[in-house]
């Protein structure tokens, strides 16, 4: 199988497979699709279980139940060493007693495949580091080992690469370029390319396909900006870009949207876009959707409306500016504003109302009763919140 | 802390002297340890080339007759031979053991790994007398004759202790993710072994078969109790202290010592080299 160069991508799948470790499970009942030539990003906070579904596909660890399946071969326990996967490993892996040259063309020799330098330097050639051949990995910088790697995977025409967190290393500026000869070179070369990433920028940027990955189960997949637009579950509104959430009981559900009380003010969600439709439910809308305004606006068919409020926190970033709005009964929400003219239009402590087009709220899996408001509680964020707000209680009471 | 109280008070007037007697006491004392520890590596050196009669303990005169008829004493030749023998072997065997247990005490998880890590310190912390003495009893009770096969099992046994202890810090320091690279890249458990794990290892592997070499060739106690009728070079030689020991003793002694100083030089040297030309392509 591994003895030939593959044709193409090919399709990767994943039938209900586990993986336990000593005292805890890693994965569980994964089934997942990517087909040929797609551009794939698992993406997921430290500890959801990505790195170990990168290395079950390896080969590096042994699935506990399940099936792996490449290009419709079961290849669940098939050696490491043959199966028609490379990975770009996170730390790159580079060979030190090897030359850059030796390393790349190490996978061709282990297959005994003609050829197998000229191959090699083709390949750097293709990442810009054919000068640097002879140089022994650790005289080369972090980016410049970053793009060894990709070629000493790539030169063995897998049928799947593997990606696992491969720009980690590397500063801001490296790492987009890295970004867009990534794409290139998958592009180019028309592989199955299977990314492992906690940086939905990056995942978002590169891939065709995202699936959200939580304590061992993916929670959402899809495009890029399916999974933004339309989230189905809190974990992804709040993983992938931020949101602002609401809960509360519909009181009417009749058409095309569903009514939310939310502290007594009406809100309305499209049917289509929310995925449960009676009793106690979760509603989203994206801080970029919502429209600030510094007096009460009239009210509008297809808009919602909350306030007044108060604004918190005024944060300015040049493009945009950030409002912390807090609205009695309902809580902190944040609000994207484009800088179209000067700076912040509102200050911090002035009163305003936020609108935003129903068409532009979702509703969430998720049961409200299990879900903590915005933000999980061991985000770094909320943290620092309970923090302020413990504080702030003591000193009240002081 | 000194230096800086020094700097910024006015210098007393009695500094100077007591810098003087400082410089001067450091420096003869530094002569002194140097002449105590060199004097009998300079003795025996010095009385390679005495142009012996008898005894080779009085100076009678330069000659290189005992460098170039080493093997007329043919004890000496046979005791040498015996130890390079024995070295050799327990080296070969004591590494490639030594080597094995400490990939898997740093590798593996597996029942008793703490109490074999302990068991591994034992021979280095046991009195030489006490191992000589109770391997000698298990090879009579076991029925083994003494002779350089039990030599070299005793030998191999203390030596496998410094090996673990070498290697195991170099296993310690691989990235199991090279080794993991390998396998992605097409290679099988033995290529893996012999193209990246070994090639990594070898500094401490070398290490350690040097060290267990130097440990071999040059133990007396443990051999003495379980040699037989087998002479190594340390045993001949103080057997041979007794009636005098032959010129041939001291060439290769001499010879051993230089051997070792030209190792050292050699491989200082290979290094710098090394480092300037990856300081140059770097």
């Amino acid at each position: 199988m591994a003895s030939t160069f593959a044709e193409s991508g090919a399709d990767l799948e994943l039938v209900g497979v586990s993986k336990r470790f000593p005292g805890f499970t890693a994965i569980e009942e994964l089934d997942l699709m990517i087909p040929a030539g797609s551009f794939f990003a698992l993406l997921g906070p430290s500890g959801c279980g990505k790195t170990t579904t990168l290395r079950l596909i390896a080969g590096l660890e042994d699935p506990t139940s399940g099936q792996i399946l490449i290009g419709g071969n079961d290849v669940t326990h098939v050696k490491t060493y043959r199966r028609p996967v490379n990975t770009v490993f996170q730390s790159y892996a580079l060979f030190p007693h090897m030359s850059i040259i030796d390393n790349v063309a190490f996978g061709l020799k282990r297959r005994k495949i003609d050829n197998a330098m000229g191959l090699a330097h083709e390949a750097l050639r293709l990442v810009e580091l054919d000068h640097l051949a002879q140089r022994r990995p650790a005289s080369l910088s972090g980016g410049q080992q970053q793009r060894v790697a990709l070629a000493r995977a790539v030169v063995n025409r897998p049928a799947l690469l593997l990606l696992d967190e491969p720009l980690g290393a590397l500063d801001l500026k490296l790492r987009r370029q890295m970004q867009i000869e990534l794409k290139d070179i998958q592009d180019d070369v028309g592989l199955t390319f299977l990314h492992v990433t906690h940086d939905q920028e990056e995942a978002m940027t590169m891939a065709d396909t995202i699936a959200v990955m939580n304590k061992g189960r993916i929670e959402q997949m899809g495009a890029p900006e399916e999974l933004y637009e339309l989230p189905k579950t809190a974990f992804v509104a709040n993983f992938l870009g931020q949101s602002n959430l609401f809960s509360g009981p519909v009181v009417a559900g009749a058409g095309d949207t569903i009514v939310v009380d939310v502290a007594g003010r009406k809100i309305a969600t499209p049917t289509e876009r929310a995925q449960r439709h009676s009793g106690e439910v979760t509603i989203g809308v994206r801080p970029e959707k919502l429209t600030v305004h510094a007096k009460e606006p009239a009210a509008k068919a297809g808009v919602n409306m909350l306030g007044p409020g108060r604004v918190n926190d005024v944060s300015f970033s040049g493009v945009s500016t950030q409002y912390q709005i807090g609205i009695p009964g309902v809580g902190n929400i944040v609000a994207f504003a484009q800088n179209m003219g000067f700076g912040p239009a509102v200050h911090d402590g002035a009163e305003v109302w936020v609108t935003w087009n129903v068409e532009h709220g979702f509703g969430l899996a998720d049961d409200p009763a299990d879900l903590r408001r915005f933000d999980p509680d061991d985000d770094t964020r909320s943290i620092a919140l309970q923090q302020r707000q413990r504080l702030e209680a003591e000193l009240g009471k002081a | 802390m000194s230096n800086s109280v020094t700097a910024t008070r006015p210098a007393p007037k009695r500094a100077p002297f007591r810098l003087g007697v400082g410089k001067w006491g450091l420096g003869a004392y530094s002569i002194l340890a140097l002449v105590f520890l060199l004097i009998p590596i300079a003795y025996t050196i010095v009385f390679s080339f005495n142009d012996v009669r008898r005894t080779n303990i009085v100076w009678r005169g330069f000659t290189f007759d005992n460098w170039l008829n080493i093997c007329d004493q043919p004890e000496v030749c046979v005791a040498f031979g015996n130890s390079i023998l024995v070295g050799g072997a327990a080296t070969i065997a004591a590494t490639t053991l030594g080597t094995a247990m400490a990939i898997a005490l740093v590798r593996y998880r597996f029942k008793f790994r703490a109490a074999t890590t302990l068991l591994l310190f034992l021979p280095m912390a046991t009195p030489e007398v006490v191992l000589g003495a109770g391997l000698a009893a298990q090879f009579l009770s076991a029925g083994i004759p003494k002779g350089l096969l039990t030599i070299i099992i005793a030998h191999t046994m203390f030596c496998i202790s410094f090996v673990v202890v070498t290697v195991r810090a170099r296993v310690a320091s691989l990235d199991p993710a090279l080794e993991e690279a390998g396998r992605d890249l097409y290679a099988s458990p033995g290529q893996v072994f012999w193209r990246i794990t070994f090639p990594l290892l070898l500094p401490g592997i070398i290490a350690a078969a040097l060290l267990s070499f130097a440990l071999s060739f040059d133990d007396f106690i443990i051999t003495n109790f379980n040699s037989g009728a087998a002479v190594t070079f340390p045993k001949y030689v103080y057997t041979a202290a007794a009636r005098g020991i032959p010129a041939q003793a001291n060439v290769i002694a001499s010879a051993v010592f230089f051997a070792a100083i030209v190792l050292v030089v050699v491989s200082q040297l290979s290094a710098a080299a090394r480092r300037k030309k990856l300081a140059k392509s770097g």
